[in-house]
């Protein structure tokens, strides 16, 4: 029983035709359309971390930028004092919050260092002692004598902590600084101690009577400091007409004789000032060169953006390239291609770096040495990926049309196959980057390549420097390692996120 | 299967001997280093120098090095880190440090790593799960000196509970040394906790998904055993290839590591032979790395295989 014969009883006039002369369409697309890289952009957008990623990305990129500039200090400025010394900036600390101070913690001071601090303090008029944390007493038999010893924990400030110094000057160095004094009124030059008065300690920062070589105060009868400064006239070094201490009556000498030229007790900080222009600061402290951690951060990462920037183009080009030979052609030549990349995928990167160094480094220079080390094996990942995305399109139809219409194999290769892989490609940049970054940084902290003459420094010579002194001062390894590991996590980030959007089947699959 | 193993193995000894060619020629290429005047070995390099062919083309040293090779075990003399003293006598003195440390963070980090995946994975798209990625994340990004750099500062400087460094001398599986080779371990182990946990998490949220797991609910299993009897199973086709491979690798230890913490292993003596120039010693641990490499490749590969007899490897397609 066919179909027919089963309606056939039905009333045709109940039928309508739907539509007999309007052409049958699908309706129109009521959104707007959205092609590729808007469509990738929304996805990227919808995940949250990559989009953080980039925005952290983007700060630590204008930090590198930036911060060399707002620095006061160049690359070179290297001060032999303030090493290794904590973050200060001069206006934080003296809001006496605890941060930008300078702070740094001193365990057991007797009342000998104690006392010292606080003549630094009288002297200089800065106080090194932050904050008391806790005192220890103990209790000793000496002699047959009870013996009440306090201790001190403190926090003291390592800038002024530094306090006088003595340092020769020339005549006319001398002169100048004397000068710089009238005209600010920022004493530089103290009065001059003898060691043949204080029981011949070599400590410029004690000016008062002591008792014994280890450095015992004695005091008057109001428990001050009693003055040891020299009035020995006869050794005068050259004539001073400039800012004297309180409680000198012009009898004091402020520099001594030494061969043409002249010896002086300065206040290092004040000194600082006056050869820089500025007072010490720091806004992540020096590291174990004493350079400014905060300047050398950006540059010593110029070089790492820079350097990666450029080893992923040349490697992604040169990767394209091969990789795209080999997914065309196929057969013997992907074979031979093949075993060659094998070859040079054996081989450690860290022997191809040394060997590199040992060979080209003298003939064209570290830096292209390094960046030829990087490119010898760095295409090998992406040449994989495009041969790859080669097999899955060359076998398509459009490819064939080309070839039916005559293209040739350069132009089937480059037109028609390779810009359906330009996604996969483009995204994996960004992955590349880090990994470059990554594995600079590494050999320039072990110290198998060394760019600083170049590059001034790096992430990972900072790194170095700052792994030596990392019990006495982590900040000169944190900041370095915090500015590393940003950079790490935001590319790593950012680069899941592109490939992720650009690329939604991959969604999810890790590498 | 067999011939797929014998072809990816006589293929890894071509890639190998090419390789070691390569930089055999490229070193030998160096001028050799200088030996001082007064020092009783000197004549004894000078006359394994010329034994090893120093003044011959450089095809007939690498045939002299590769037959004192294989017919004496002989990898020449150190001439700057060890002065005199056999390469490979060193070399070997170096392996147990490096391995015992590398043992111990194996150890501890596949079962962690592998916990912290199914973890992650059963937990998919809650705060567990973002935490954990987020750390995996962190840790794969950021090289082992970075954390390993906080680990020494945390632990063994403020909380002083381990010794900065590791502790000198050969009894390795002491309480002591293994107190003092702790930071390391962790170190160490933290990338590739991370790397297990990682794989792991995408494994096993793909197989979740799978229909068999459905059909397993179905059946009448718990998510427990379903989970444990067949998801894991599963999963574990791309983990334990990943284990060998880990294990391969434990004797070829971290540069930056052994640096940092002083363990006397083949990692250390790698980065002295590089900085001090000892071209014997950086010749055999060429060698000895790119080996390495290779051979676990090739095990990953081939157990592959093993383990999934799904996979047929080396099939004409």
């Amino acid at each position: 029983m066919s179909s027919n014969e089963v309606y056939k009883d039905m009333d045709p006039s109940l039928f309508e035709f739907a539509s007999r002369d309007g052409e049958i369409r699908d309706t129109k697309f009521e959104t707007k359309a959205r092609g590729y890289l808007a469509d990738a952009l929304v996805r990227f957008k919808k995940n949250r971390a990559s989009v953080i990623g980039a925005w952290i990305i983007l700060a630590l990129l204008l930090y590198s930028v930036i911060s060399p500039i707002l620095s006061p200090y160049t690359i070179n400025d290297r001060d032999k004092y303030y090493v290794n010394y904590p973050p200060f900036v001069r206006w934080i600390a003296d809001l006496h919050i605890g941060i930008f101070d300078g702070g740094a913690i001193h365990e057991s001071q007797n009342e000998v260092s104690m006392a010292q601090w606080r003549a630094v303090a009288e002297e200089t008029g800065m106080d090194p002692v932050l904050k008391i944390l806790g005192t220890t007493t103990t209790v000793s038999m000496y002699r047959g004598q009870e013996r009440v010893s306090v201790t001190y924990k403190i926090k003291t400030n390592k800038y002024y902590e530094q306090g006088m110094i003595f340092r020769v000057f020339s005549y006319e160095d001398f002169e100048k600084i004397q000068q710089y004094q009238n005209e600010t009124g920022i004493q530089i030059i103290y009065p001059y101690v003898e060691s043949s008065d204080i029981q011949d300690i070599n400590n410029a920062n004690i000016w008062y009577k002591v008792s014994d070589s280890r450095g015992t105060p004695v005091y008057d009868a109001d428990g001050n400091f009693i003055p040891a400064y020299s009035k020995n006239k006869a050794k005068e070094g050259a004539p001073y007409n400039s800012i004297r201490i309180e409680g000198d009556d012009g009898s004091y000498i402020y520099s001594m004789q030494k061969s043409g030229a002249v010896q002086c007790r300065i206040c290092y900080y004040n000194y600082y000032t006056y050869v820089y222009g500025h007072e010490p600061m720091f806004l992540m402290g020096t590291n174990s060169m004493g350079m400014d951690l905060f300047g050398a951060i950006g540059i010593g990462s110029r070089f790492s953006l820079i350097f990666a920037l450029l080893v992923s183009v040349i490697n992604l080009t040169l990767g394209a390239i091969y990789g795209s030979i080999q997914g065309y052609y196929g057969g013997a030549v992907d074979m031979l291609m093949d075993r060659f990349a094998d070859l040079l995928a054996g081989v450690p990167f860290t022997v191809v770096t040394v060997l590199f160094q040992l060979h080209l480094a003298p003939k064209v220079g570290i830096v292209p040495s390094f960046l030829f080390a990087f490119v010898s094996t760095g295409w090998l990942g992406m040449a994989a990926l495009t041969r790859k995305q080669f097999y899955r399109f060359k076998g398509q139809e459009f490819v064939l049309a080309a070839r039916t219409l005559g293209a040739s194999d350069k132009r089937l290769m480059f037109k028609h196959v390779f810009p359906n892989s330009l996604g996969t490609i483009v995204t994996s940049c960004a992955l590349v980057i880090p990994s470059v970054i990554r594995s600079e940084t590494t050999l320039t902290y072990l110290g198998i390549v060394n760019i600083q003459d170049f590059a001034g420094t790096t992430l990972g010579t900072l790194m170095s420097q700052g792994q030596t002194s990392m019990t006495s001062s982590p900040h000169a390894m944190f900041f370095p390692a915090l500015y590393f590991a940003l950079l790490l996590i935001s590319f790593n980030l950012f680069g899941n996120g592109l490939r992720d959007a650009f690329n939604p089947s991959t969604r999810g699959v890790e590498d | 299967m067999g011939r797929y193993a014998l072809k990816r193995v006589s293929l890894m000894l071509v890639t190998l001997f090419l390789i070691t060619l390569m930089c055999f020629v490229l070193i030998r290429m160096l001028p050799p280093a200088e030996l001082p005047m007064n020092d009783p070995h000197t004549k004894v390099v000078q006359a394994r120098r010329e034994a090893a062919g120093y003044n011959k083309p450089y095809l007939v040293q690498f045939w002299i090095f590769l037959r004192n090779i294989f017919t004496k075990g002989d990898w020449g003399v150190s001439d700057v880190l060890y002065f005199g003293q056999e390469v490979s006598t060193i070399f070997v003195s170096k392996l147990p440090a490096t391995m015992v440390v590398n043992l111990y963070s194996i150890v501890l980090s596949i079962p962690i790593g592998i916990a912290f995946g199914i973890w992650a994975a059963l937990k998919k798209n809650t705060i567990t799960d973002d935490i954990i990625s987020t750390f995996t994340m962190a840790l794969i990004s950021v090289p082992s000196f970075v954390y390993a750099f906080v680990i020494q500062y945390v632990f063994a400087y403020k909380l002083g509970w381990f010794p900065f460094l590791m502790k000198q001398g050969t009894d390795w599986f002491s309480w002591a040394m293994f107190k003092s080779m702790i930071p390391a371990v962790l170190s160490l182990s933290l990338g590739v906790i991370a790397g297990f946990t990682r794989t792991t998490r995408a494994e096993l949220t793909e197989v979740l998904t799978s229909e068999f797991m459905l059909l397993a609910r179905t059946k009448g299993l718990t998510k427990v055993q379903a989970t444990v009897r067949h998801a894991l199973k599963n999963c574990m086709v791309i983990i334990v290839p990943s284990i060998f491979g880990e294990f391969i690798s434990i004797l070829s230890g971290s540069l930056i590591i052994e640096k940092l913490f002083s363990i006397p292993g083949v990692g250390m003596l790698y980065l002295n032979s590089i900085n001090g120039r000892d071209y014997p010693m950086f010749m055999l641990l060429t060698v000895f790395y790119t080996a390495i490499g290779l051979v676990a490749a090739i095990v990953v590969d081939i157990s592959y295989g093993f383990i999934d007899p799904r996979i047929r490897m080396g099939s004409r397609k």
